[in-house]
């Protein structure tokens, strides 16, 4: 039912596979001013949901938590390990039927 | 009297679970079996809503929880063969060892499941015993009082008993909050991301060489993980095939790749295409792997509290072993927990035979067993993951390719190479550190 013709190459193409109850709030807190500092970045990277997306001209961090598989890897690969990281409310966010 | 009354007011249950996975359903049975009241809070719709693994559990362990399953439960296939394949660039070299005995009564080793189907018939066993389920609550704060655990919080309610079993999985948020462990460290994780890929059952079952039953394991090393501290599978399921790598979370920082990025070449990968050729995507999924192992557990116990599963960091990162010892983890946990309840003491002091139990059982065995694997991969992953296993599909390409050369001057010419691009300390040293590694596991 929920199969995708083929398997996509891009996340966002890869992301409709998946399962989601949305929630009213983001569950993902980074700390702009750490953002604003952090060279690299990688958080925009290793999301396996590219939750994170650096928007020059704001100067900010744009947060698709929307997308979030909520492995984490964010929590503990943030270069200043400043993203305030909670499970989404109970229920909702992503439910995997194939995990 | 009325000191009865508060108690009576707090026990609200015997023990209570937080996180209703394989560690934590597992605990819930055995407890829920023995009369114990129990109550299992899960942040998902269902358990096993927010779970993710590779593909397989293991009938023994999981028998000593579950004596029926392989009646009843929702398996997929019965695994007779593991192959291991070790990719170049382009080519790859696979050893397989294949038993048939290994779908026969008795005999039986693992099964392909899926989670949402798995986790959620475990946790209706545990119903069915008397567990009481909780679902899509997040337990936000352990309750502690008097320097004991004594209880936990979700947004609405609270829950009291005299012993709290946590379980709640590889980022516990829980054991970080009682500081029973430090934060955790990109290396000490490795970021799994994985893709269910519907085929016809004639499809899986040409391809991979099986019949109606029985399934493969694909552990695959290199491709384009080669040099980097990560490794891929393929599980057969009856439908689909499941297919994905877990790659430290540090490689993935350090190097700027995208996770999906490594797995989309895996697929096309000429070792790997064909068989999951014409598939069609069911779901997409992601999950941290705790792979830190020994070296990283958090502190196990303490007053009115254990920790089971990913949440004590319990994965084999070497043969990636992780539901099994979640289940016994729980296992353990539970019968200690029955323990304290009949003698009615929650101390650190009484609760230390969960940690006895877990010295004696193969976990903490295990875990000791390889507590230096990881770490010596991580250091010398461009010779051990990269230069080596490149050089093993080298020597095939060149042991197998017929083109008139002595064959004498094709083993100086390979062996030359060698020296070559690596110089004799540094594999004279490379190979220390391989004996050592061997010594370490084997020996002491």
């Amino acid at each position: 039912m929920s199969n995708i013709k083929g398997v996509p190459q891009n996340v966002e193409d890869k992301l409709f596979s998946v399962k989601y109850k949305p929630c009213e709030k983001s569950h993902l807190q980074p700390t702009p001013s750490d953002c604003a500092r952090c060279k690299t970045k990688p958080c925009t990277t290793f999301c396996p949901a590219k939750v994170y997306v650096w928007d020059e001209e704001g100067n900010q961090l744009l947060v698709g938590y929307e997308n979030c598989l909520e492995c984490g890897a964010c929590r503990i690969g943030c270069t200043y390990q400043s993203i305030k990281w909670e499970y989404p409310e109970g229920g909702c966010g992503v439910t995997f039927k194939n995990g | 009297m009325v000191q009865k009354e508060i108690v009576l007011q707090k026990q609200m249950a015997d023990v209570i679970i937080v996180g209703g996975g394989p560690a934590g359903i597992s605990a819930a049975t055995i407890l829920a079996r023995a009369g114990k009241k129990v109550v299992v809070i899960e942040r998902g719709n269902f358990a096993g809503s927010k779970n993710v693994f590779g593909g397989a559990i293991y009938a023994k362990p999981t028998a000593e929880i579950f004596p029926n399953f392989e009646e009843e439960a929702p398996l997929e296939r019965c695994n007779t063969e593991h192959r291991y394949a070790l990719l170049g660039e382009d080519d790859g070299t696979v050893i397989s060892y294949k038993n048939p005995i290994h779908c026969q009564k008795g005999e039986t080793n693992s099964y392909t499941v899926i989670r949402a189907k798995w986790d959620r018939w475990c946790a209706e066993q545990a119903k069915k015993e008397g567990a009481y389920i909780v679902t899509e609550t997040i337990v936000r704060e352990i309750i502690i009082k008097e320097s004991k655990v004594v209880g936990i919080k979700t947004d609405l309610e609270e829950f009291y008993a005299p012993i709290t079993i946590i379980a709640d999985g590889v980022n516990s948020l829980l054991t970080k909050q009682l500081g029973l462990r430090k934060e955790t460290q990109p290396k000490e994780v490795a970021l799994g991301i994985k893709e269910v890929i519907t085929l016809s059952k004639e499809k899986i079952q040409d391809r991979f060489n099986l019949d109606d039953k029985t399934g493969v394991i694909y552990t695959i090393a290199g491709g384009p993980m080669l040099g980097m501290l990560g490794l891929g599978y393929i599980y057969t399921n009856q439908e689909s095939i499941s297919i994905g790598v877990g790659v430290s979370l540090e490689e993935l920082q350090k190097r700027n790749i995208k996770p999906y990025e490594i797995l989309n070449e895996l697929k096309e990968h000429p070792s790997i295409a064909p068989l999951i050729k014409d598939g069609d995507l069911k779901e997409y999924s992601a999950h941290l792997i705790p792979e830190g192992g020994y070296n990283s557990m958090p502190k196990i116990l303490g007053n009115g509290f254990m920790v089971a599963g990913d949440a004590a960091m319990f994965v084999n990162n070497v043969h990636w072993e992780g539901t099994n010892l979640a289940m016994l983890s729980g296992k353990l946990a539970a019968e200690t927990a029955i323990v304290a309840l009949e003698q009615n003491d929650f101390s650190e002091h009484t609760l230390e035979l969960y940690k006895k139990k877990l010295k004696h059982s193969f976990i903490l065995k295990d875990l000791k067993t390889y507590r230096n694997v990881i770490p010596t991969l991580e250091h010398n992953a461009s010779a051990f993951l990269g230069f080596y296993p490149k050089k093993i599909n080298e020597f095939m390409e060149m042991f197998t390719s017929v083109d008139s050369i002595p064959k004498r001057q094709k083993y100086r010419t390979f062996i030359k190479n060698i020296f070559k691009e690596r110089n004799l300390f540094k594999i004279a040293l490379d190979m220390l550190k391989l004996l050592k590694l061997v010594w370490g596991v084997i020996v002491r």
